[in-house]
């Protein structure tokens, strides 16, 4: 089983992707992701860009998502990210968060760290293995003929729901993100305890 | 105490961990821990998270910190070693995080499997900056169970309490 080839250029999908970024507690997973979040959101203080923690995304996403159950909540991140702990997938879906979008920029290689290829590149289909996992609603893009269709996806699909966008390879975002974990922690917590009036 | 008897210790630490705030407590499943997760998916307040692999509970922990909520993750002495890269949220982002480690592979283990990993459960934690709180007998439970609670959310450390095999009863294979 072979995936189409994607004409997606990955720095044009988050855009298209979210309208209102600003209604979202955003997490990113490692590398080309959190560029690209970040660019996209000139860093705001509702994401938290990891740097490391590979595997980490989906777990923070869906904690942040369980204690937060008012808010909505979005995931974007890489195959090779996701693939590490794949396993999270079912974690999200014995819990059903309804407030839990995953968006999946798969490039079918792990750039960061030479370009080699990765498993979407080959036979697996990451949107099969979300659908099997049991998330409710699971959907592919391969171009930006579909980014209407997955925005709207996005809101008014069942949740939790995952997105899985194929893009053709090419560099994530140009973007000089805050590698400092700490003090991203203190700002994003302490801009949503503001928000919510408390502290 | 006699093996499987973990009501009394569990519904004590369910209290001192709802009383501290938790409301998420994150597991793969144990013997040990049982019994403190089913009384966390019992209650109102609080919500029992099954996970596929133990690290996910320390990512699921820094999330629910980031919006002002505590948690606690629940696991069997062989699921620190799928803990260790995760736990650099811990050290290289100060986010506050409390384990409750329940022995395999110290006193009186018959699964030869469990030994590896039971023994190097406090040289890995330590090596990735969280601290360990051993409990061996029940007149120190209560006081660990204080401490390591008070380390993680009064001072926003990581912290692990783990309960020996002394302190629950070796399981027979």
């Amino acid at each position: 089983m072979t995936m189409e080839q994607s004409t997606l250029d990955r720095r044009d999908v988050l855009a298209a992707l979210f309208p209102d970024p600003d209604r979202y507690l955003l997490v990113a997973g490692l590398a080309g992701a959190a560029r690209d979040t970040a660019a996209f959101t000139s860093e705001v203080d509702n994401l938290l860009a990891l740097g490391g923690a590979m595997g980490g995304a989906v777990p923070m996403a869906l904690g942040m998502a369980l204690s937060a159950p008012g808010d909505e909540v979005a995931v974007i991140t890489g195959d090779g990210e996701l693939l590490m702990n794949i396993g999270a997938l079912a974690s999200v879906a014995s819990m059903m968060p309804a407030n839990l979008s995953i968006v999946c920029i798969d490039n079918g290689r792990h750039m960061e760290t030479g370009g080699q290829p990765g498993h979407t590149a080959r036979r697996t289909n990451l949107a099969v293995m979300a659908d099997g996992a049991g998330l409710p609603s699971t959907m592919t893009i391969h171009s930006a003929g579909e980014l209407a269709d997955a925005a709207a996806f996005l809101v008014e699909s069942p949740a939790p729901r995952f997105l899985c966008v194929r893009v053709k390879p090419g560099p994530p975002a140009a973007y000089k993100r805050d590698w400092d974990l700490a003090a991203c922690r203190l700002r994003f917590r302490k801009a949503y305890l503001d928000r919510q009036g408390t502290d | 105490m006699p093996d499987g008897d973990h009501e009394a210790w569990s519904r004590q630490l369910f209290d001192l961990l709802v009383e501290a705030g938790v409301t998420l407590f994150t597991h793969v499943p144990d013997f040990g821990n049982a019994r403190l997760v089913e009384l966390a998916d019992a209650h109102n307040e609080t919500q029992a998270v099954l996970l596929s692999s133990e690290q996910e509970g320390v990512a699921m922990a820094a999330g629910a910190d980031l919006v002002g909520k505590r948690a606690v993750l629940c696991l069997q002495s062989s699921g620190v070693g799928n803990c260790p890269n995760m736990l650099s949220l811990v050290k290289g982002g100060r986010f506050p995080m409390l384990m409750i480690v329940t022995m395999r592979g110290d006193h009186g283990e018959e699964n030869p499997w469990q030994y590896a990993m039971g023994q190097a459960v406090e040289p890995v934690l330590q090596a990735m900056g969280i601290q360990t709180i051993r409990v061996e007998r029940e007149d120190e439970f209560e006081q660990s169970a204080r401490a390591a609670i008070a380390a993680a959310f009064s001072a926003g450390q990581g912290v692990a309490l783990i309960l020996s095999q002394k302190f629950l009863g070796a399981k027979s294979f």
